[in-house]
């Protein structure tokens, strides 16, 4: 996956983050402050293979991330990471496919010009002959309380990964 | 054998009659005899699936996740540009004019459709109303839901898109459209039964076959107000029954 070019962005005032994926990969993400609303009425909807890769996008999916079809299949999910998500929200969520269960949660996406959108995400296993064989993830409009309750939420499970992780480097 | 065949009991009443056609269609066909049974309301419906009393269901995409995965019936096909789609409407002089304007205590008025139901809650959703904090009427046809929205019995009525398109102008002149969904991947399909397997592939390619040119199926098509069948493979319908299972609690 390749990195953002400041050339897509919506605005030339971005912020600039390194994002290291579970993978071991790292990807530099470029962030503007310009919230996209959901579309009323419709769903986005994904399916990945069962590390993750994308493998199905409908056409909200393609409108609200801003990627083509063709940029979007083959690449992980996590292009939609936004720097503002706690990495234990991603850990609950495969934590709770990998049991096998149903994931609902709020999440702030990153699109391909540095926007970002809200949704209210639920994820489930694909199951074929008592087989994960992938993914399904459906995306719907979240009501704006929900959004103010988790960018606070976010914010401060942010700040202690951040705690934490600077007293794990401190370690001698 | 004789099989049984019924029909989502959403069907629009303007197609009872389409549905008897396509039954005597079938039959001839397939040289096989076939008994249409038109349950009522989904209760009695999904009691006679339950009791193994269905072989060939038109179903609704709600009902399609216990009938394969439950059940072990298959997909044949669905209807040709027929998605479900679901309408939230108010009476056109009602001060909501958006979903956001909605407030806890709101009076739905809708049937018993699952799926449309299903996708109403959910268009809901961005007013954090829920089943808890707002009160619903069920009635026995869009037609009432309108009615109740133009009497201002209930503020907020759900409908199939398909069926609201229907309504008559004059009704639809006095109601006002909030949201309409546009998913487009949920739909109603053709399944057969486990007792029916070896039949599965010759019915497929009857179906489909229906709305070519010379077909004496097109006219039942017309009769069903549906434009023609195209193939639904397992795993289309797996997929479907997939974003069911995201869309459910």
């Amino acid at each position: 996956m390749t990195d953002m070019d400041p050339a897509h962005l919506v605005s030339d005032r971005y912020r600039e983050y390194s994002l290291r994926h579970f993978d071991g990969k790292s990807r530099r993400v470029l962030v503007v402050d310009h919230e996209v609303p959901f579309p009323d009425g419709k769903l986005i909807v994904s399916r990945t293979d069962s590390q993750g890769i994308i493998t199905h996008a409908n056409q909200a999916f393609i409108d609200m991330s801003g990627y083509t079809r063709d940029e979007l299949i083959g690449e992980p999910h996590y292009i939609l990471r936004h720097p503002d998500m706690p990495a234990a929200a991603f850990k609950d969520l495969w934590d709770t496919l990998g049991r096998g269960e149903k994931w609902h949660g709020y999440v702030k996406n990153l699109r391909k010009d540095g926007a970002y959108y809200w949704v209210y995400a639920t994820a489930i296993p694909n199951i074929r002959e008592n087989q994960v064989v992938g993914y399904t993830s459906v995306r719907r409009k979240p009501s704006r309380t929900r959004i103010n309750a988790c960018i606070e939420l976010y914010a401060r499970m942010r700040a202690e990964e951040a705690s934490h992780d600077a007293a794990t480097h401190s370690q001698p | 054998m004789t099989l049984q065949l019924t029909v989502s009991p959403d069907f629009t009443p303007d197609h009872i009659a389409g549905w008897y056609v396509f039954n005597t269609w079938l039959q001839r066909h397939l040289g096989t005899r076939i008994h249409l049974e038109l349950y009522d309301d989904f209760t009695s419906q999904r009691q006679a699936i339950a009791a193994d009393k269905v072989d060939l269901i038109y179903a609704n995409p709600y009902d399609a996740a216990m009938l394969v995965r439950e059940k072990g019936f298959s997909a044949i096909a669905a209807p040709i540009n027929q998605p479900d789609e679901a309408v939230i409407a108010v009476a056109a002089g009602s001060a909501f004019h958006m979903v956001e304007d909605l407030q806890p205590g709101l009076r739905i008025v809708n049937t018993s459709d699952p799926d449309v139901n299903l996708i109403g809650m959910i268009m809901l959703e961005p007013a954090d109303l829920n089943k808890d904090n707002t009160k619903t009427q069920q009635v026995n046809s869009y037609v009432l839901v309108a009615k109740n929205l133009l009497t201002g019995k209930a503020d907020v009525g759900f409908f199939l898109k398909d069926a609201f398109d229907a309504l008559s102008a004059v009704i639809l002149r006095q109601l006002k459209v909030l949201v309409s969904s546009q998913i487009s991947v949920v739909r109603h399909t053709l399944l057969i039964g486990p007792r029916c397997g070896a039949m599965k592939e010759t019915l497929r390619s009857l179906l489909l076959s229906m709305a070519q040119p010379g077909s004496d199926g097109k006219g039942v098509l017309e009769s069903l107000g549906l434009e023609g069948w195209e193939d639904q493979d397992q795993e289309a319908t797996e997929f479907m029954i997939d974003l069911m299972d995201t869309l459910t609690e």
